[in-house]
């Protein structure tokens, strides 16, 4: 019998009925969207009460989705780095290629149930516009995805796969043409059309109730790991470690374990070409709190309060902003919050690739390879379990680009 | 103290319609913004609602998200937006000026210095634009200990126990948002306007002023008909946009921008509710 994850301490009971971690979160948004997210709170409120709705979500993840996810042992990696043996949750072999349908399929789900017939979505890396655009046709619903100029021609397949699935990709030209804009322009479409329209958002950021919901969403992947890995192994792993743009997949790990006060956490930031450059993408480790996209957390901003353009090889890391429970989580020091550079992530994503035969998302790499930095300096005995959150189709056109070599030829 | 209520008081007794027109400050300069500033007034400003520029204007349709950007690229900040101001209310000490903008320039600056930043610079009002009530923290209470008037939105989506709240922590007036969606959209449903108008002229004596949709004399007299007044915003910064570079050097260039208000200005005085 596994054993059950302990009471959660009031300080990780987040949030209060407004959204509020601490002094995160929050809703900060136009008059406009006031109501629609009240509304949205409430028919979430009610469906997460009910058991029926977990049932319904439940059965799509099996069925659908293909979860449980396994965890896997990696033996070679383990042995490369030394020290501590690496565990991997496997979210890369869900459906669409990441841990990002686990939250569009329950959104879609509440979408239906609150009559939306329009679904709009945000994407960086385009994995959760891919998830949302897959919900959206399996439903029969109209899906309207904005994607920044910039990461379209990154994420070239994941566009095709968009459009394949029937949803319309609106490039966006404002601002750094990245996900942040993406947002704002997902924000504007939701006021537009605020009667028929569901705004999926693909991460824990957003005005509440979005950083709870996605959340619960995502801890499937936290209560199914702790369940595996005590099954495999009889104990909990010593240290948790995920990548961290928005904060879905960190969270979806660790949230299950907050309680368990002697797994130790570490959400990977993108730090891009250094934390001590501008050019990266790490609130949390080189930012400072203000209001953005609804919420109050870590932002990489000027002194004038201007967000900052954000750069990391990493398209769906590319955010200046986080969801607002890691921002509590790090004040809190409950969990480390550090950063992987380009180069450390390119060199885990080849290293992953070549010794167990698994592409991973670049995203996904940088979890890698803090992971490998860490499992060096733990002894051997010791489990390191990290969350490989999706997989590196999409990726490799822009990895032989980044890296000069030749696309399509032997 | 505020000067928006004595403002709307000469207005009231005279039957006439609140002109307020937006502009982005620094947009595509200060001094450029300043010129704008007194020629909108010359030709029947009441006040004048200044926008903070942001990088992320959320609730900005196209027109003012490019002309927060060409602000940006001039190098505007929050703190060049307070000292515009006061060079304003050097030169003027009538017209209420009013900012608008979205907290987190606000939130970096610290709401203590803000506010006092406003003070300084005679700031008759502020508007936050991604900062409901419950979110408001301390920054009322600031703002009201140095006579500043907090303006909020009403929206089509506001519910009417809502508005009963909101009108409880407004002062100076209520901006009522003419339609749903962002700044710039067509105003289309006109009937619903009036219904929600009538419905908060039941709660509040507050002066009622419809922006959002407003681009013209046809727009601007329909709206004025429902309500006190109007705000025109991004029918006023697409003609800024059209503006010659170094505009500062072409006054006459500036006067044609902000003849759009004058014309407005023109319409609504003849609209037979002005005795005088
Ligand atoms: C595979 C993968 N991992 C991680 C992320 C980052 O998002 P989050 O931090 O919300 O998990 C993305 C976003 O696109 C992704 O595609």
């Amino acid at each position: 019998m596994p054993e059950p994850a302990p009471e959660l301490g009031a300080e990780f009971a987040g949030p209060d009925e407004n959204g509020h971690f601490g002094p995160y979160g929050g809703v900060f948004v136009g008059e406009t969207l006031v109501r629609a997210v009240a509304e949205l709170a409430e028919a979430y409120a009610s469906l997460s009460a009910k058991p029926e709705f977990w049932r319904e979500f439940d059965v799509d993840l099996a069925d659908y989705v293909g979860r449980p996810s396994p965890l896997y042992l990696a033996e070679r990696l383990s042995e490369a780095w030394g020290g501590a043996r690496i565990w991997l949750k496997r979210e890369d072999l869900n459906h669409t290629g990441a841990h990002k349908v686990n939250n569009t399929i329950g959104q879609a789900l509440l979408a239906k149930h609150m009559g939306k017939t329009r679904l709009i979505a945000e994407t960086g890396a385009g994995q959760h516009g891919v998830a949302s655009a897959t919900v959206a046709a399996r439903m029969g619903l109209e899906c309207h995805v904005y994607m920044g100029a910039e990461d379209i021609v990154r994420q070239a397949p994941n566009v095709y796969r968009m459009k394949l699935l029937g949803a319309r990709v609106i490039a966006v030209e404002s601002g750094s043409r990245t996900l942040k804009d993406a947002m704002n322009e997902a924000l504007r479409d939701w006021a537009t059309h605020v009667d028929d329209t569901y705004y999926i958002i693909g991460t824990v950021a957003g005005p509440h109730p979005y950083p709870r919901m996605v959340r619960d969403f995502q801890s499937v992947i936290g209560r199914e790991a702790r369940r595996q890995f005590l099954e495999r192994t009889g104990v909990l792993p010593d240290a948790l470690v995920a990548c961290v743009g928005g904060g879905s997949n960190a969270i979806g790990l660790f949230h299950p374990f907050l309680g368990d006060s002697d797994v130790a956490m570490y959400g990977v930031e993108a730090a891009g070409r250094g934390l001590d450059t501008p050019d990266h993408a790490a609130p949390l480790c080189a930012g400072r709190p203000g209001v953005l996209h609804g919420n109050r957390t870590y932002l990489m901003v000027d002194e004038h309060g201007q967000i900052l353009d954000t750069h990391s090889v990493s398209a769906g890391l590319d955010y200046p902003g986080v969801g607002p429970e890691h921002a509590w989580l790090k004040d809190l020091e409950r969990v480390r919050y550090v950063g992987a550079t380009d180069r450390e992530t390119l060199e885990a994503f080849h290293q992953l690739t070549r010794l167990e035969g698994i592409i991973p998302a670049l995203e996904s790499s940088h979890a890698l390879a803090w992971a490998g930095r860490l499992a060096a300096k733990m002894k051997s005995g010791q489990n390191l379990l990290v969350n490989l959150s999706g997989r590196g189709d999409k990726d490799i056109e822009a990895v032989a680009r980044l890296e000069g070599a030749d696309f399509g030829t032997a | 103290m505020s000067r928006i209520a004595p403002c709307a008081a000469r207005a009231r007794e005279q039957e006439r319609g609140l002109l307020i027109p937006y502009l982005v400050a620094g947009d595509p300069d200060f001094a450029t913004t300043l010129a704008l500033m007194r020629e909108l007034v010359a030709r029947g400003a009441d006040m004048i609602e200044l926008g903070i520029p942001f990088s992320d204007p959320s609730s900005d349709g196209p027109v003012i998200q490019r002309g927060v950007e060409r602000a940006l690229a001039g190098g505007a900040t929050l703190a060049g937006v307070l000292e515009l101001a006061r060079r304003f209310r050097d030169q003027d000490g009538r017209t209420p000026v009013i900012l608008m903008g979205y907290l987190n320039p606000i939130e970096i600056m610290g709401y203590g210095e803000f506010t006092a930043g406003c003070a300084r610079a005679g700031v008759d009002g502020v508007l936050v634009v991604d900062m409901p009530l419950a979110e408001a923290g301390d920054l009322p209470a600031l703002l009201a200990g140095q006579g500043i008037d907090r303006i909020f939105l009403v929206s089509p989506t506001t519910a009417p126990c809502r508005a009963r709240e909101i009108i409880e922590y407004t002062s100076g007036y209520l901006y009522y948002v003419s339609l749903k969606g962002v700044t710039g959209a067509a105003l289309e449903d006109r009937e619903s306007v009036a219904g929600n108008i009538a419905g908060l002229r039941k709660l509040t004596d507050l002066p009622i002023i419809i922006g959002f949709g407003i681009r013209d004399e046809e727009t601007a007299l329909a709206m004025n008909a429902l309500g006190d007044g109007v705000i025109i915003g991004s029918a006023l910064v697409e003609k800024i946009e059209a503006l010659p570079p170094e505009a500062t050097r072409h006054p006459e260039a500036i006067g044609e921008a902000a003849e759009l208000i004058g014309r407005v200005r023109r319409a609504l005085d003849h609209d037979g509710k002005r005795v005088s």
